[in-house]
C-alpha cells in the first residue's frame, strides 16, 4: 500500500511534468498573473483580457522584432499562496518579465525578483516607494502610484476650488488597510502645505459599510471636497452613499480603482453618479488607434470584437501594462537582436521606456534607472451624459514632496 | 504509519506505545525519507520543490490546527492570526537586533504560544461554536493590532523585509535550499506531535475533546491543559508564520488573514480530525489540488475550446472542481482522507481472502 502512495506521488510529479509544455525557441515569454475568481474579479475578468489581446496583436503583426510573444497567464484568486507558485512556474517556463497582480504579491515577490532579476510590474498598485529604482532595482510601478495619486487629487481639488485650498475641509475616505493608509502622509503634508484642513475617514473592510462616514463627511465635517481611495465594492457604496446624504459627486474625485464603468454600473449607471470625477491612468473610452486594430483583428479572424473592450477602463488599463512589457522587451531585443535576453535586459529595456503613448492610451512615460515610476501621469475623467469625459490631459503634481517621500522610504 | 500487521500481538505496554509497531512500518518511514529527502529534491525541477515548500509549511499549521482541534476539540479561527504574530515577532528581531534564525523561529512560535493562549481563555467558559465565535475575535482583533500598531508592523505597509535565513555563511534563497530548510522543520513537526500525542499531555487532551466533564473528574486541570492546547497549536501556528516569512523574505499582514484560517481548518478537516497522518494529506490536498486542476485543465483544455475561452474557464472551472471533490471526498468518508486511507488498507489487509 505505501507502495501505492509513492506511485501515486511520482504520477502526481509526471502528470505535472507532462503538462507544462517546454518553452519553444526565440519565443519571448512574459509571465501573467490574472484574478478572474478572487476578491477583484470586478478588475481582472476585464483586465486579462485587453493585455491577452494586446499581445495577440503584436503576434498578428510579426511579433516584436521576429520574435513571437508568449503571455503565460496563471489564475492566482488573489491569495499568496498561489501567487508565489506561479512565480514559480514562470521562472521555470523561463519568463522575461512578469506582469504581477495584487499589493500583496508585490510584497511577496519582492525579495524573490530581485534575487532573480526578474522585473516585475505593479501598475497603479503596490508601493509607492518601489518607485525608487535604486533601491528596488527590479520592481516597476510604471504607473501613478498611490502617493502621484494623492498629490493629484489635491492638485485638481485645488483647481476646483478656485486655485487656492487655504482654510479648506478636505476629507479622505479610504479603505482600511496598507493600501489605503499609503497616501496619508503625503496629504498630511500636502495639508500643511497648502493650508487645508484634512481629516480621514477609514472604512473597514470589506467596505460595504460606509454610512457614518459619509454622513459625517457631509453634515458634521462639511468637506469642501472628498478624496475616495476604495477597492472592490466599495467605490459603488461610497457613490450610492453620497447621493443620500446630498453630497454633490462633482466636489469627490476617485482614485484608480474607484474609476471604472463597472463601479459606476454598480452605483446604479452613469445617470446616478454624474458629475463624479475619476482619475485615470489609462486613456478611457474606445477612440485609439490600437484599439481599432485589435478590432480589425478580430474582423479579420472572422469573430465579434470581445465584449470586455466595451468595459474601456480596466480592458485599456490592460493593454497598456501588455503595451509597456512589450516595449521594454522591444528594448531589450534591439540591443541583443539574437532574443536571448534575460530579465536583467528586459529591466534596461524598462528604463529605456521615453514618449511611447500608443496614440494617447499611455501617458508619456519616461522610465529611467532612477525613476520606476515614470512620472506618475494621471488624466481625470468626469461622469457627464451616460459616459466619462476627458476632464484633464496627463498631469502630475507637488514633485518635490513625492521625491521628499521617496527618498525618506528609501533610506529606511 | 503505512504498515499492515496481521494481529494484535502486543505483549507489553511499550510494545503497545511503540512509535513503530512492525518493522516493516519502519522500512516505510525509511523509504518515504529517502524519497522526500534524495529523490525528489535531486530530480524535480526548483517549480516543483516550490509547490513542495508551500505543502510542507502548510503540514506544519495543519499539524498545530489539528492539536487544537482535531485532539483537543477546541473549534479555532485564529490560526492565520497566530501565524502573523510569529511573523511579526521574527521580523521584528530579525530587523532590529539582526538576530539569528533559530531564535526568531524560537522567539514567533513562543510569542504566538503566548497569544494564543490569551485568546484561549474564553475556551474555559464556551464551546463549540461559541468558542469558533470568540476566536474569530481574537483573529480581528490581532489583524488589526497588526494593522495599526507601526511599532509592530514597522510602518503603514504592515510589511518589513527579511533577511534570508543563512547556515553558516549560506544564505537560504533557492526553491532547492529552502526545500530541505522546511522539510527538516516538518519532520521535527511530525515527530513532536506524535510523540505529543502518547504522552500524558496528548492523553489529557483527548480525554478533553471526548467529554470535558468525565475528564476533570478523572484529575485532568481542564484550565491548564485547555490553555496549553491553544498554546501549543499557537506555538506550531508561529512557527509556521515564521517559516513562511523566510520563505517570501517578507512578512505582510495581508498573507494572514481570515481566509488562511479558513484553508487550514478545511485543510484538517477535508484531511481528519485527530489524526497526523490526516494533517499531513489534508495539507498536501488543499495545496495541491487547485494546481494539479490548473495544469491538466491547461493541457487538455486547448484541444477543445479557444485559448481565451480556455483562459476564461479554467479559474472558474477550477474553483467549481475543487468544491466538487471536497465534498465528493468528505461524502465517501466524512472522517476525512485519513480514514479513506485506513478503509482502503484495512481492506487490503485481509485480500484476498475477503468473507
Amino acid at each position: 500500500m505505501r507502495l501505492r502512495l509513492i506511485v501515486l506521488l511520482v504520477l502526481i510529479g509526471l502528470a505535472g511534468v507532462h503538462a507544462a509544455p517546454a518553452a519553444a525557441n526565440h519565443e519571448i515569454v512574459i509571465g501573467m498573473q490574472c484574478d478572474r475568481t478572487g476578491a477583484t474579479q470586478i478588475v481582472g475578468t476585464i483586465l486579462c483580457p485587453g493585455k491577452h489581446d494586446y499581445i495577440a496583436l503584436v503576434n498578428s503583426k510579426g511579433g516584436v522584432e521576429g520574435h513571437k510573444i508568449k503571455a503565460l497567464e496563471v489564475d492566482h484568486e488573489y491569495k499568496v499562496p498561489p501567487g508565489v507558485e506561479s512565480y514559480e512556474r514562470h521562472k521555470k517556463e523561463g519568463a522575461v518579465s512578469i506582469d504581477v497582480y495584487g499589493t500583496p504579491h508585490i510584497y511577496a515577490l519582492a525579495a524573490k525578483l530581485t534575487e532573480d532579476r526578474i522585473p516585475g510590474t505593479s501598475p497603479g498598485f503596490g508601493s509607492a516607494a518601489a518607485a525608487d529604482g535604486i533601491r528596488y532595482p527590479y520592481i516597476f510601478p510604471i504607473a501613478a502610484t498611490y502617493w502621484s495619486q494623492g498629490t493629484a487629487a489635491v492638485d485638481f481639488a485645488k483647481k476646483q476650488l478656485g486655485g487656492s485650498l487655504k482654510g479648506k475641509k478636505i476629507a479622505y475616505i479610504f479603505y482600511d488597510n496598507p493600501a489605503g493608509r499609503e497616501p496619508i502622509e503625503v496629504l498630511e503634508d500636502l495639508a500643511t502645505l497648502e493650508g487645508f484642513t484634512l481629516r480621514t475617514f477609514a472604512v473597514p473592510p470589506p467596505g460595504v459599510e460606509m454610512g457614518a462616514q459619509v454622513l459625517d463627511i457631509a453634515q458634521r465635517f462639511r468637506a469642501d471636497y472628498v478624496i475616495a481611495h476604495l477597492f472592490g465594492g466599495a467605490p459603488a457604496v461610497s457613490i450610492k452613499e453620497l447621493k443620500r446624504v446630498g453630497y454633490p459627486l462633482r466636489k469627490v474625485i476617485a482614485f484608480v480603482w474607484g474609476s471604472a464603468e463597472a463601479n459606476i454600473e454598480a452605483a446604479g449607471g452613469f445617470a446616478v453618479a454624474e458629475g463624479y470625477y475619476t482619475m485615470q491612468f489609462a486613456g478611457v473610452g474606445q477612440d485609439y488607434p490600437v484599439l481599432k486594430e485589435i478590432r480589425e483583428m478580430y474582423k479579420k479572424q472572422g469573430k465579434p470584437a470581445p465584449k470586455e473592450m466595451a468595459s474601456t477602463v480596466f480592458y485599456n488599463r490592460g493593454v497598456l501594462i501588455a503595451a509597456i512589457h512589450v516595449e521594454a522587451i522591444r528594448n531589450a531585443l534591439k540591443a541583443k537582436p539574437d532574443g536571448k535576453i534575460t530579465g536583467v535586459d528586459v529591466k534596461a529595456g524598462f528604463e529605456k521606456i521615453s514618449n511611447f503613448t500608443l496614440g494617447g492610451l499611455v501617458p508619456p512615460l519616461k522610465i529611467t534607472p532612477n525613476d520606476h515610476e515614470g512620472g506618475g501621469l494621471v488624466q481625470i475623467w468626469q461622469v457627464k451624459g451616460g459616459k466619462f469625459e476627458k476632464t484633464t490631459d496627463w498631469f502630475s503634481a507637488y514633485p518635490d514632496v513625492l521625491a521628499k517621500h521617496i527618498k525618506a522610504a528609501g533610506s529606511k | 504509519m503505512f504498515h499492515r500487521e496481521c494481529g494484535v500481538l502486543k505483549t507489553s505496554y511499550e510494545a503497545d506505545m511503540a512509535l513503530y509497531p512492525l518493522p516493516i512500518a519502519r522500512w516505510t518511514v525509511g523509504a518515504l525519507a529517502v524519497l522526500f529527502f534524495v529523490v525528489l529534491p535531486l530530480t524535480l525541477h526548483e517549480y516543483y520543490l516550490s509547490i513542495g515548500n508551500l505543502v510542507w509549511i502548510a503540514v506544519i499549521g495543519a499539524l498545530g490546527l489539528n492539536i487544537l482541534v482535531g485532539y483537543t476539540g477546541q473549534v479555532s479561527i485564529g490560526h492565520g492570526a497566530f501565524m502573523s504574530v510569529g511573523a511579526y515577532t521574527a521580523a521584528n528581531l530579525a530587523t532590529r537586533l539582526d538576530s539569528p534564525w533559530p531564535v526568531n523561529i524560537l522567539a514567533g512560535g513562543l510569542m504566538a504560544a503566548a497569544v494564543g493562549a490569551i485568546v484561549g481563555i474564553p475556551s474555559l467558559r464556551i464551546k463549540g461554536l461559541y468558542l469558533a465565535i470568540a476566536t474569530l475575535a481574537g483573529q480581528l482583533i490581532i489583524e488589526w493590532i497588526i494593522n495599526h500598531v507601526t511599532f509592530i508592523s514597522g510602518g503603514v505597509q504592515a510589511s518589513i523585509e527579511v533577511p534570508r535565513p543563512r547556515l553558516g555563511t549560506i544564505p537560504l534563497a533557492s526553491q532547492r535550499q529552502l526545500y530541505f530548510f522546511l522539510l527538516a522543520f516538518v519532520v521535527l513537526a511530525i515527530i513532536a506531535t506524535l510523540n505529543l500525542v502518547r504522552s500524558r499531555v496528548g492523553r489529557a487532551f483527548i480525554a478533553i475533546r471526548d467529554q470535558d466533564i468525565a475528564a476533570e473528574i478523572i484529575g485532568i486541570d481542564i484550565f491548564r491543559y485547555k490553555l496549553l492546547a491553544f498554546a501549543i497549536s499557537s506555538f506550531y501556528a508561529g512557527v509556521t508564520g515564521v517559516l513562511y516569512t523566510y520563505f517570501l523574505g517578507i512578512a505582510n499582514y495581508e498573507q494572514f488573514q481570515i481566509n488562511v484560517s479558513i484553508d487550514y481548518l478545511a485543510m484538517i478537516i477535508v484531511g481528519g480530525l485527530g489524526s497526523i497522518l490526516g494533517s499531513v494529506l489534508g495539507a498536501m490536498f488543499i495545496t495541491l489540488l487547485p494546481i494539479v486542476i490548473r495544469l491538466s485543465m491547461e493541457a487538455f483544455g486547448g484541444m477543445f475550446l479557444e485559448p481565451q475561452t480556455v483562459m476564461n474557464l479554467i479559474p472558474n472551472l477550477r474553483l467549481m472542481m475543487f468544491g466538487a471533490l471536497i465534498i465528493f471526498f468528505l461524502v465517501v468518508e466524512p472522517e476525512g482522507l485519513n480514514r479513506l486511507w485506513r478503509n482502503i488498507r484495512n481492506y487490503f489487509r485481509i485480500w484476498p481472502f475477503a468473507y
